[in-house]
């Protein structure tokens, strides 16, 4: 009976690790916070963002859509950061060298901070590449985008500019 | 001493499938060095598509390739 006992305990810590990192972007939900070096190695923070409708944007070196998000991403920040809102893009490269060579190719006008280790998006809970969350004034997860496509840019922008406080 | 080793036998056994936990797929993210070209199967992804191409209308009438025509090498 003790094994019994002990099979169960077993099947039920099985059944609960999946749970364990239950930690995600959900809109209406605060965002995870992350505080991480940009390319002056000054550290941003989503907390020191608030106030900011900000574009927390996942991309890597390796990633083709990503590179095709990134005009999109220099469109809208001067179109719009003159009234609040500020895209952060996260890059995930293990290799910081590979991150440089992608933006001496492909110019980013907007906040891009290194993550080689993977813990923000981990805490995202990031599921496809590119993938982008729309944060709130008030911190709060509004919109969460998986990929970047061309299709979704006008409904993307439409969506930032009905955050914005004077729209 | 049967209790110890059916003891023994549980935490072995617990221990060999807590092995397989940490056997997890890449994470979205973590796909960097999969997508390096020394990791594709093809050389050269466009030529391999041409070649694919030709072998599909050759050998259509075999199938294995999808849907197409009949092997007359016209499509």
């Amino acid at each position: 009976m003790n094994v019994k006992r002990l099979l169960q305990a077993a099947a039920l810590c099985a059944s609960l690790a999946p749970l364990a990192g239950a930690q995600a972007a959900t809109p209406g939900a605060a965002a995870p916070a992350f505080d991480l070096p940009d390319r002056d190695a000054k550290t941003v923070s989503l907390a020191s963002l608030r106030g900011h409708i900000v574009y927390v944007d996942f991309w890597a070196s390796w990633c083709g859509p990503c590179r095709k998000s990134f005009p999109w991403m220099n469109a809208m920040q001067q179109k719009y950061g003159a009234q609040g809102f500020k895209v952060v893009a996260v890059n995930v490269d293990k290799r910081r060298a590979d991150a440089d060579r992608f933006l001496a190719q492909v110019p980013a006008h907007f906040t891009t901070v290194f993550d080689a280790t993977g813990a923000t998006p981990t805490a995202y809970d990031v599921k496809a590449m590119p993938s982008s969350v729309l944060v709130d004034d008030k911190g709060n997860v509004a919109l969460v985008e998986e990929g970047f496509r061309d299709e979704r840019r006008d409904a993307l922008e439409a969506r930032i500019r009905a955050m914005l406080p004077h729209p | 001493m049967r209790r110890i080793i059916v003891v023994v036998l549980a935490v072995a056994i617990a221990a060999a499938t807590a092995g397989c936990a940490t056997m997890s797929p890449p994470k979205p993210w973590e796909k960097g060095d999969l997508a390096r070209a020394p990791m594709q199967f093809d050389s050269d992804r466009l030529d391999a598509k041409y070649t694919d191409h030709i072998y599909q209308s050759k050998e259509m009438a075999s199938g294995g390739q999808g849907v197409g025509g009949g092997g007359c090498g016209c499509n």
